[in-house]
């Protein structure tokens, strides 16, 4: 009776209807990590950019979520964007590639691959948004998230300063170019 | 009479689109009372609505990553723009577009991220008229009447503050530090984007 009487108030409600800012930042926030597609490819844009050296290692980060953000307004928008899920399915395959192979195009060719890659992301991620979050809040934690993966990418990267490190590396860009490869091919069907 | 001519090509449709989602709206920031008094209902607001302060804080990072004397020049400007833009939307009750708090996002954002060595004269005019619209945007709802000069100071003081705090993070900012502002400003051009995206589709 004791431990019932003491137990029972102290109990807090767990059903509540999640409203407001603070649903559409995790929501938000959440909404890139709930996908391989995604992740895989976020984080190879984060370890190819350490492998480039200065200063692709933070302008592919800052050129995926910028042209990502611009596909994201263009799915909100309702402007169609053909073969989105076959463009992000392609996107980790590729980037996988180009960590795998340590590949070192121009910078302009490397930023211009991860902006074409960014606007199909983006636009699988506006055409999904939920209709009644809190579209500010929302849009940060996406961002942000975005930029975390990024920043995971450039932090398993760092091991590349050391020659197993290099070899780990591009065994992962191998990992994520067949991981691209099933999602290409999945999305394909 | 045709009235509403129906646009005829792709680009004019898209520019027929902007200019009805632009069409002025009533806002939609009403002042919510703390039960604290119209100055400090006023610092609530501003850090309960993120779409402002994140753009004040870009502000004062773009002011600082042009030095410290366009700093202290947006630090004074920006504030006092606010409140009069605040007292001018008070007073005239006339909405303005919605699109505004996206496009000041994607502009302090851009700047920011560009580094653009604009000087102190385009920052201070950047800071008047992004704290003059945005101040617009505070004073026009109809919550705001009682005590509104108050709250629109309360504002003001913690837009001041924000501003300094921002500006004080970037000045004389060099190397890796540079990039991590830069990358923040990308953020927010990203934010502001998403932004414009929701605010047309929700027109």
């Amino acid at each position: 009776m004791v431990i019932a009487v003491v137990l029972f108030p102290l109990a807090p409600a767990q059903a509540h209807v999640q409203r407001g800012g603070a649903t559409g930042l995790t929501t938000g926030f959440y909404h890139p990590w709930s996908g391989w597609d995604h992740i895989l490819a976020m984080v190879a844009v984060g370890v190819w950019g350490v492998q480039l050296g200065r200063p692709a290692i933070w302008l592919l980060p800052v050129t995926f979520p910028v042209i990502m953000s611009i596909g994201g307004f263009l799915g909100l928008i309702g402007c169609p964007l053909p073969g989105t899920e076959v463009g992000i399915g392609l996107s980790a395959l590729l980037l996988g590639l180009m960590v795998a192979a340590e590949a070192r195009p121009p910078l302009w060719v490397a930023i211009l691959m991860v902006g074409i890659f960014g606007l199909y992301h983006g636009h699988a991620h506006g055409t999904e948004l939920p209709p009644n979050e809190d579209g500010l809040s929302y849009s940060i934690g996406f961002v942000m998230a975005t930029g975390c993966l990024h920043g995971v990418g450039i932090t398993l990267g760092l091991v590349h300063r050391w020659k197993t490190g290099t070899i780990v590396l591009r065994i992962a860009g191998m990992v994520i170019a067949l991981g691209g490869a099933f999602f290409t091919w999945r999305a394909m069907l | 009479m045709n009235f509403f001519p129906r646009p005829k090509s792709r680009l004019r449709r898209l520019a027929f689109l902007f200019f009805v989602i632009g069409l002025p709206a009533r806002a939609g920031a009403h002042l919510v009372t703390s039960g604290l008094g119209p100055v400090y209902d006023g610092m609530e607001h501003m850090l309960l609505s993120p779409d402002q302060w994140i753009m004040v804080a870009g502000l004062g990072l773009l002011a600082g990553l042009n030095g410290a004397a366009a700093g202290r020049a947006a630090l004074f400007s920006f504030p006092c723009a606010w409140f009069a833009g605040g007292g001018t939307g008070h007073l005239i009750h006339l909405p303005l577009p919605l699109l505004i708090p996206g496009v000041a996002l994607l502009v302090v954002g851009g700047l920011v991220a560009a580094d653009l060595k604009a000087g102190r004269k385009i920052v201070v005019a950047v800071a008047v008229v992004l704290g003059f619209l945005q101040g617009y945007l505070n004073g026009v709802p109809p919550g705001a009447v009682d005590g509104a000069p108050l709250a629109l100071l309360g504002a003001s003081v913690v837009a001041f503050v924000i501003l300094a705090l921002g500006a004080g993070l970037a000045v004389n900012v060099e190397g890796w530090r540079r990039i991590v502002v830069r990358v923040a400003g990308s953020w927010m051009a990203a934010i502001g984007i998403l932004l414009l995206g929701w605010t047309i589709r929700k027109s």
